[in-house]
């Protein structure tokens, strides 16, 4: 059900001719964590935001504003407080682009 | 895991905190002496943390005003305003306020923090947006953990990033929320309103202040941000609290909403809790006529606010934006702000230490809050004392004294 969803959103984004790449949002989430990160482990889809790195609840929630603006999109604080991992974040921000 | 493992993190940076031999959150005043003085260690400690400021807790007037009402009506009310009813007084008290505000309906609140609390997260429910600054005051956030509605935090004091979040909105139905505050309880800085009741409006959006810092301090007559800025009108809903200018406790909601009234069966926060005391009550409505009648202290206030401001920037500290009655001094870090507190309370200056999490993006602050009542020789010194401490933990230089102090 969910591929099924995400094929309908990829399609309509196409239409519109304003897909937003993973890779592109992916970079600017490492972007804003490198400074947070722990040691050279390197930050990747799985890494656990608020655990894995030495980021605090605020700056998080600062994090989101920006990636907020630069992708046009707005995470409700509820959403956010789902968000565990990059990919989690990622995913939510592809989506709420797609739905824009 | 244990109840307390998941404060591990906080437990330890707290006994860093302690390790300096005072804790900084647990403060005895053996004894207040007066708006501005307390015995804090046995000693006599000038008060430049504890948001009195017009200094009313000490008036005369007010304190007669408690008194009587204790004589008269006892010492507490022993339930809320549903269950127990209202007191005339607490009728009286709500009429005037609105009146101040020239409003048609008030409700108060046993405390500022209930207010915020009940008020934000009853008005937006299920399917509406609430749209809060980012440096919004722990009640607004609790308030935005209970209501049913959608949260949005925008940067602070940024109308364009309020109003990106309103567009990106479109035309998704809900009611749109904005809560602002009139001055900001760490920074003292205010917030460009007329700009974001300008975008509110273009959006439809409510607006709701929380004039809690500013009451008294800002506007002709004292009411705040909204009266300075003469956006009275465009506020549909202002919040405020009696714990600071007013010298008690508690809060209030004021609104032209016609339907106002039935938050007085929907608000959590006020259908559960004891209504204010008669003395509370009393002092308060006493406060507030004080306010009106004498706007010297509003003058001597702000030439305070100036004396210590202007004093703190010619030595070389970095402080808050704007003058303003909650004087925040930027510190290094956490510890260095720790050390530079207990300094000060060893030198018998009482302010508050503020660091993260409590604080925008995670600065460590010496709050200060000025007093109308507050001397000018008692602030003179208080900018001696820091100046001598900042130079010894290294905050501020010499150079930055001669260069600065030339001008003045």
């Amino acid at each position: 059900m969910i591929v099924e969803n995400d094929g309908i959103a990829d399609t309509l984004e196409l239409r519109r001719g304003s897909t937003l790449a993973r890779g592109e949002v992916m970079g600017e989430i490492c972007h804003h964590l490198s400074p947070f990160q722990v040691g050279e482990k390197p930050i990747a889809g799985d890494t656990v935001i608020a655990k894995d790195l030495t980021i605090d609840s605020l700056a998080i929630m600062d994090m989101v504003m920006e990636l907020e603006d630069r992708f046009d999109v707005s995470i409700p604080m509820n959403v956010v407080a789902e968000i565990h991992t990059v990919d989690q974040l990622a995913d939510t921000i592809l989506k709420l682009h797609a739905r824009r | 895991m244990g109840l307390f493992d998941r404060h591990a993190g906080l437990l330890e940076a707290y006994r860093d905190v302690r390790t300096t031999g005072y804790d900084p959150f647990q403060i005895r005043m053996e004894r207040v002496l007066s708006p501005t003085e307390a015995i804090i260690n046995g000693r006599k400690t000038l008060l430049v943390g504890t948001n009195n400021y017009f200094g009313l807790t000490f008036d005369s007037s007010c304190m007669e005003a408690a008194i009587e009402a204790i004589r008269a009506e006892g010492t507490g009310t022993t339930g809320s305003r549903i269950a127990n009813g209202s007191y005339n007084e607490h009728v009286a008290l709500e009429q005037e306020i609105a009146e101040f505000y020239g409003k048609k309906h008030c409700m108060v609140f046993t405390t500022g923090y209930q207010a915020n609390l009940g008020i934000i997260s009853t008005l937006a429910g299920e399917g509406d947006q609430l749209l809060i600054d980012a440096d919004s005051h722990a009640s607004i956030y609790d308030a935005c953990k209970m209501t049913q509605a959608e949260v949005v935090r925008f940067k602070h004091n940024d109308p364009s990033s309020l109003e990106a979040r309103l567009r990106r909105l479109g035309d998704r139905p809900g009611n749109r929320v904005v809560v602002l505050e009139g001055i900001y309880s760490m920074l003292g800085d205010t917030a460009p309103l007329r700009e974001f009741v300008d975008v509110c409006k273009k959006y439809n959006a409510y607006v709701l202040i929380d004039e809690a810092h500013s009451l008294g301090a800002l506007g002709e007559t004292g009411r705040g941000l909204c009266e300075s800025t003469g956006v009275i009108d465009d506020c549909h809903f202002i919040v405020g609290t009696f714990s600071k200018t007013l010298g008690a406790i508690g809060g209030y909601c004021v609104s032209d909403d016609p339907d106002f009234d039935i938050l007085r069966v929907t608000v959590r926060s006020y259908m559960f809790t004891a209504s204010l005391p008669p003395s509370i009550v009393a002092s308060v409505r006493q406060a507030l006529k004080v306010v009106k009648a004498r706007p010297e202290l509003r003058k001597q206030l702000w030439d305070n606010v100036a004396t210590l401001y202007d004093g703190l920037a010619a030595q070389g500290f970095k402080l808050g934006p704007e003058h303003g009655p909650v004087v925040g001094v930027h510190l290094p870090d956490r510890m260095v702000a720790i050390g530079f507190w207990r300094a000060m309370l060893d030198a018998g200056i009482y302010v508050n230490v503020a660091v993260p999490p409590a604080t925008p993006n995670g600065v460590s602050l010496l709050r200060c809050s000025v007093c109308a009542v507050h001397t000018p020789e008692q602030l003179q010194h208080m900018v001696e004392v820091m100046t001598g401490i900042g130079r010894q933990l290294g905050v501020i230089d010499d150079r930055t004294r001669r260069v600065v102090g030339g001008a003045r």
